[in-house]
């Protein structure tokens, strides 16, 4: 549309485009039409892909939870996570299974956004610093046949710039983890984005949440661990350059292990009531 | 500015007015998304196809945005298309959006973009404008897939995920170059290809801005 054009259009319109392009009148409507149009595009684009983009999500979940399990995750998602994994509801307080919900619809995380379903933690318990937490929480047991061989918990907790939310696969003995991984976070790439580095997260296997007496003892160290440290069952190395979202993982595992978090089932789970 | 017909607007940006070795723009994307081809691919796409349309639409309003606030529209237009294009990557390629994360973001602060729309679209009409977008995406996208072929091929033995040069991990023979994984290895690739186009394209060299004297050559003053 050229201004030759625009003198040919009439009404109101007409009128507008036929101002100097430097009137006030002119930016200021200009500007305003621009800020319409632009909006109507991205919220249209916005909303219409969102189911989409939702589908895409909870199958990616349902990825990071059968490879933190340790399952094959090359076939089809849907179908090695509907015969393998088994969701569950557990109340975190009391670590006993909740039966009277729907285990599959229910969303942990829009639960401890809700007054009515979270708890408020106070600054001195709230080591993640996630503020609340829901009293609700899926986990996930991994089955072969009907042998529980593993069980998934989901896991957040601040870093250094965000909320990092991953999942954290536990032997049977409630005590030895099997894997740590996160499915979003928005660490910066390199330094704390490397807690998605596979070979890091490989320096989880094994380590034992807690010690002899039954204490918290897991730890991301800041630098490396030392072969003979007396810890060495419970340390893990820091990333490099990475201090606070190293702290930021340590802290939160920690939470969700101890007695605010899972810690109530992991005792029942492990022998094996819950 | 001369008259320039839709073919040279197409195809001149590939190599004598690359965005990338003679302009040296969009470096910082050039780095960040070549570990994989794939991601090379993704990323060419979506910037080509930002540039285009932004270019698209800001030349058919060019003649009523006001200079006051030029810069704040092509910045608006160019903010909203990337956007959409973010929203689609999300819901047509999950892993591939997650692992470029920020960078489509960034699109648009990438200075390609609104060199385009200030440099082209402003002063050009809307076909010829679209077409100078494509012609200066694909440059961008030339620049990128040859770096990704080199660092995935390299750095992972792979090209696209498909397995070139067995690893040694994997029982075969290549010790992959880990340095090719990370972000200086795409500098030295760009140093290496604006070096190699400038040999061929004497045109494209840069007089020195400056000469450190030399004392044996004395000067008459």
């Amino acid at each position: 549309m050229s201004q030759d054009t625009a003198q040919t259009i009439g009404g109101p319109i007409g009128r507008i485009l036929a101002m100097p392009n430097d009137s006030q009148t002119k930016t200021i409507v200009v500007a305003l039409a621009l800020c319409l149009v632009c909006s109507i595009i991205v919220a249209a684009a916005a909303v219409g892909l969102r189911p989409l983009q939702e589908a895409n999500k909870a199958l990616d979940k349902q990825r990071y939870i059968l490879s933190v399990a340790g399952l094959d995750i090359s076939g089809n998602i849907q179908a090695t996570f509907d015969q393998s994994i088994e969701t569950r509801l557990v109340d975190l307080a009391s670590g006993d299974y909740v039966e009277e919900m729907d285990a599959a619809g229910y969303d942990q995380r829009k639960a401890a956004k809700d007054p009515q379903q979270n708890l408020t933690l106070s600054s001195d318990v709230d080591i993640a610093s996630i503020k609340a937490r829901a009293k609700i929480a899926s986990i996930y047991l991994v089955k072969n046949g009907d042998t529980i061989t593993r069980v998934i918990l989901p896991v957040h907790g601040y870093g250094l710039w965000s909320t990092l939310y991953g999942f954290l696969a536990i032997e049977p003995d409630g005590n030895s983890v099997y894997g740590l991984k996160f499915y979003d976070h928005a660490e910066t790439p390199g330094l704390g984005g490397e807690v998605d580095n596979p070979k890091w997260q490989a320096k989880w296997n094994g380590k034992q949440l807690f010690d002899a007496n039954g204490k918290q003892a897991l730890n991301v160290l800041k630098g490396n661990v030392s072969p003979d440290s007396k810890f060495f069952q419970h340390e893990i190395d820091g990333l490099a350059g990475a201090t606070l979202t190293s702290r930021g993982v340590s802290n939160l595992v920690r939470f969700w292990t101890g007695a605010n978090g899972f810690g109530p089932y992991l005792t029942k789970f492990k022998n094996g009531g819950a | 500015m001369s008259k320039s017909t839709a073919r040279q607007v197409l195809f001149d940006p590939l190599i004598n007015t690359n965005p990338i070795t003679l302009q040296i723009l969009g470096i910082c994307s050039a780095l960040a998304v070549t570990t994989t081809l794939a991601a090379a691919l993704i990323m060419s796409l979506a910037l080509t196809s930002v540039t285009a349309f932004s270019n698209l639409s800001i030349s058919m309003i060019r003649n009523h945005i006001p200079s006051s606030i030029r810069i704040i529209v092509q910045m608006t237009i160019i903010a909203s298309l990337v956007i959409v294009v973010d929203q689609i990557l999300k819901a047509y390629v999950y892993e591939i959006s997650k692992q470029m994360s920020v960078f489509v973001g960034l699109i648009i602060t990438n200075c390609i973009v609104l060199g385009r729309a200030e440099a082209f679209a402003m002063k050009n009409p809307p076909m010829l404008s679209f077409i100078d977008g494509i012609g200066n995406g694909l440059g961008y996208s030339l620049i990128l897939i040859v770096v990704g072929i080199f660092r995935e091929l390299l750095g992972s033995g792979s090209l696209l995920g498909y397995e070139i040069l067995p690893l040694v991990n994997n029982g075969g023979w290549y010790e992959p170059a880990g340095i090719m994984l990370l972000p200086p290895s795409a500098f030295f690739l760009i140093g290496l290809f604006i070096w190699g186009v400038r040999t061929f394209k004497k045109d494209q060299l840069e007089e020195p801005d400056f000469n450190i004297h030399d004392p044996n050559h004395e000067e008459a003053k």
